[in-house]
């Protein structure tokens, strides 16, 4: 662009200005995103000068993927409907697995109880009232089996929410598909497998950092050699949003995360173009519109440059950043729940405009419990709506070149960029964990919000606007019938008294030697699995070995 | 100088998310209270034992993993063992009204769901102290 014209432009949005100021008046508001970065009232081609056609924004399917990492994006194939689901009994779970099939979803989503994501057994005194009731219960491969009990492992891909014992629940995955005659090798799904975000935001975290990311090499290694088409590690930004980030936040530390994994294969002597292929991610797409979309188009950008640049890949699948995307759950209100319908479908939107693989819509219900069938169904209605009615998918990446969207997209860029140098002054993720940073400033993100709602600086309709008075809750609650703890107890006990001790004490001893010798665990996860080992029996061998994770206390 | 509330926030069972825990934790600190937090994954005997020792004059916990209607009353009931009759056990989370209104008729405080204000915590919990702790 010629400076004349830039001038030009520069000089008539001055006067510009002016007469809007003469003329006019802003409400008194803050014009600021979700996260507080604040935007202006107009923007021109001065605002995205720096921008490069070519190196910048590029065509889809091509580096850098600013505008998606496909040639025809969803013209090709729309994205995958994934709604995440589990609760109860695996055979509960079972059953709404394939309700949501027969109504048009893709692929499957498991969400696992809290003592599953915490490698605990359901009798274990510390499950006491958390079996099945945030996700389904699965204490060994004997509920693994009922809970896919039916359908075909190799028509469908899965994703499961699962991180600390991951290696373990893919262990069981594999055992469950050979039963059913599917080879490991034509298995598709993803695991999740991010422990660093489990330090910084989830929290459900078992052993020190060290050893966790030698499991999760471990199952990287041995994917990249036996099931090809397996997303190893869903890198997620999810959580550090839901924990209260802000977007460059969600952004950069999400990021930071994979390239650590990147770095621990590389060190472990795995070929880059052979393990980074199956890396994926996994973002929140949040209520505010476009910041979301620009980070959507900062991610690819980001990822590519580093992942070709700095990490040297050559192979292009190395480049290219998939994600999966979940709207946002904290943006959901207790109150008037049916507005979460709207707020959902507007991130959803902008999770589809900013070029997602897959897509989990939240349900309106959900600051309350579990989705009911009923709520599950709007959710997933949603996403169709997007796809079948709205035209949003017949051109690719349509914001390209608005001065503000390119402007964002920037400014995320190099904001992220610098949070990168930061956390490679602090030593590198781990120490950065160690020493509190991320849990910091997520924690004063979160808190800044919270004080901006509450000092009215940020409306949240049927919060602190709109409310409607004697508001009573008049939506249906999914309840976990009590009686799954004991019936998941007596499985659990009728399978333990039916498996060959002498054959899981074999297989837990074997564990135990490959965690001091350092050998790959995941052959060693599915022979005890196929012992009939239990997750807390696996685990409680290697919490001896390994130790556990005590976080610093920051608030 | 007026002595200062005492709060442990607690996050019981094997719920991870603790971004409210944090927020309430730290207006709680600001607005003049002595706030000490338990940490993440801690058993309902560990809550207990923790409010004894820091004698506290409040135990709020954050519960958002559906695991309130045991973790409640085992806690309630816990504390009643140790003879804490004057200390007040509130919290909230992810809560349907109907289970908090049941868990208040058993002896919990109030307990507060989504879009609750900070500043109706602190106003309950001074009000609440001023009437029952002298």
């Amino acid at each position: 662009m010629n400076n004349g014209y830039l001038d030009k432009v520069i000089a008539q949005k001055k006067q510009w200005r002016e007469a809007k100021q003469q003329k006019t008046r802003d409400r008194d508001a803050k014009f600021v995103t979700v996260s507080s970065e604040p935007i202006k009232d107009l923007y021109t081609p001065d605002d995205s000068q720096d921008v490069d056609f070519f190196e910048d924004i590029g065509f889809p399917g091509e580096f850098p993927y600013t505008r998606g990492i496909h040639h025809n994006m969803y013209r090709g194939r729309l994205w995958t409907m994934r709604q995440f689901a589990g609760f109860g009994m695996a055979k509960d779970t079972n059953e709404r697995f394939k309700y949501l099939l027969k109504h048009g979803q893709d692929g499957l989503s498991v969400a696992f109880d809290l003592p599953t994501l915490m490698g605990v057994d359901s009798d274990d005194p510390k499950s006491e009232g958390e079996v099945g009731t945030c996700g389904v219960a699965i204490d060994s491969l004997a509920d693994m089996e009922v809970l896919f009990e039916g359908i075909p492992l190799d028509k469908i891909s899965t994703s499961m929410t699962i991180n600390s014992p991951a290696a373990i629940l893919l262990a069981f995955y594999i055992c469950v598909a050979e039963k059913q005659g599917v080879p490991q090798e034509k298995l598709r799904g993803t695991l999740q497998n991010d422990i660093l975000k489990e330090y910084t935001a989830q929290k459900e975290f078992i052993f020190p950092p060290e050893p966790s990311m030698r499991i999760i090499v471990d199952s990287v290694e041995y994917c990249t050699k036996h099931v090809p088409m397996w997303n190893t590690i869903s890198i997620s930004g999810y959580h550090i949003r839901e924990a209260g980030s802000t977007a460059v936040q969600e952004l950069a530390f999400t990021l930071a995360d994979g390239f650590a994994y990147v770095e621990a294969c590389i060190e472990r002597g795995l070929d880059i173009d052979e393990f980074a292929p199956r890396f994926s991610h996994f973002f929140n797409s949040h209520i505010d519109f476009f910041e979301e979309i620009a980070k959507f188009r900062a991610a690819r950008r980001i990822y590519a440059k580093r992942m070709r640049y700095k990490y040297g890949a050559k192979n292009e699948k190395s480049w290219k950043l998939r994600f999966h995307t979940q709207t946002a759950g904290c943006s959901l209100t207790g109150q008037q729940p049916e507005n979460n319908i709207i707020r959902t479908a507007f991130e959803a939107m902008a999770g589809v405009l900013g070029g997602t693989q897959s897509l989990h819509t939240n349900s309106l219900d959900e600051t309350w419990a579990l989705p009911s069938e009923y709520a599950a169904k709007i959710a997933l209605r949603t996403q169709q709506i997007i796809a079948y009615e709205t035209g949003v998918v017949n051109t690719i990446d349509p914001f390209a070149g608005s001065y503000f969207m390119e402007s964002l997209t920037n400014k995320m860029e190099q904001e992220a960029e610098e949070y990168f140098e930061r956390i490679d002054a602090l030593g590198g993720v781990i120490p950065a964990i160690e020493k509190g940073f991320f849990q910091r400033d997520i924690a004063k993100a979160a808190r800044k919000y919270q004080d901006e709602i509450e000092a009215k600086d940020r409306l949240i309709v049927g919060v602190n606007s709109h409310k409607e008075k004697d508001e009573k809750l008049d939506i249906p609650i999914l309840r976990i019938d009590e009686k799954v703890t004991k019936e998941q107890i007596d499985s659990l006990n009728k399978m333990k008294t039916g498996r060959n001790q002498v054959s899981v004490d074999e297989s837990l001893n074997q564990l135990r030697e490959a965690a001091r010798d350092g050998s790959n665990l995941m052959p060693r996860f599915i022979e005890c699995a196929k012992a009939y080992a239990t997750i807390g029996e696996m685990i409680d061998v290697l919490k001896v070995e390994f130790g556990v994770y005590k976080e610093p206390i920051i608030f | 100088m007026e002595k200062k509330i005492r709060v442990l926030v607690g996050k019981a069972g094997l719920d991870g998310h603790d971004r409210g825990a944090k927020v309430i934790a730290s207006a709680l600190r600001d607005a003049g209270f002595e706030v000490i937090y338990s940490g993440l994954h801690q058993t309902p005997e560990m809550i207990v034992e923790a409010a004894l020792q820091e004698d506290v004059d409040v135990i709020g916990l954050s519960i958002l993993s559906g695991a309130h209607m045991t973790l409640f009353p085992k806690i309630k009931k816990l504390m009643e063992e140790k003879g804490m009759n004057d200390v007040l056990l509130t919290g909230g989370g992810i809560i349907p009204p109907d289970d908090a209104k049941a868990l208040e008729e058993q002896g919990t405080g109030k307990l507060f769901g989504p879009g609750s204000e900070s500043g109706e915590i602190i106003a309950y919990i001074k009000d609440w102290v001023a009437k029952n702790r002298s």
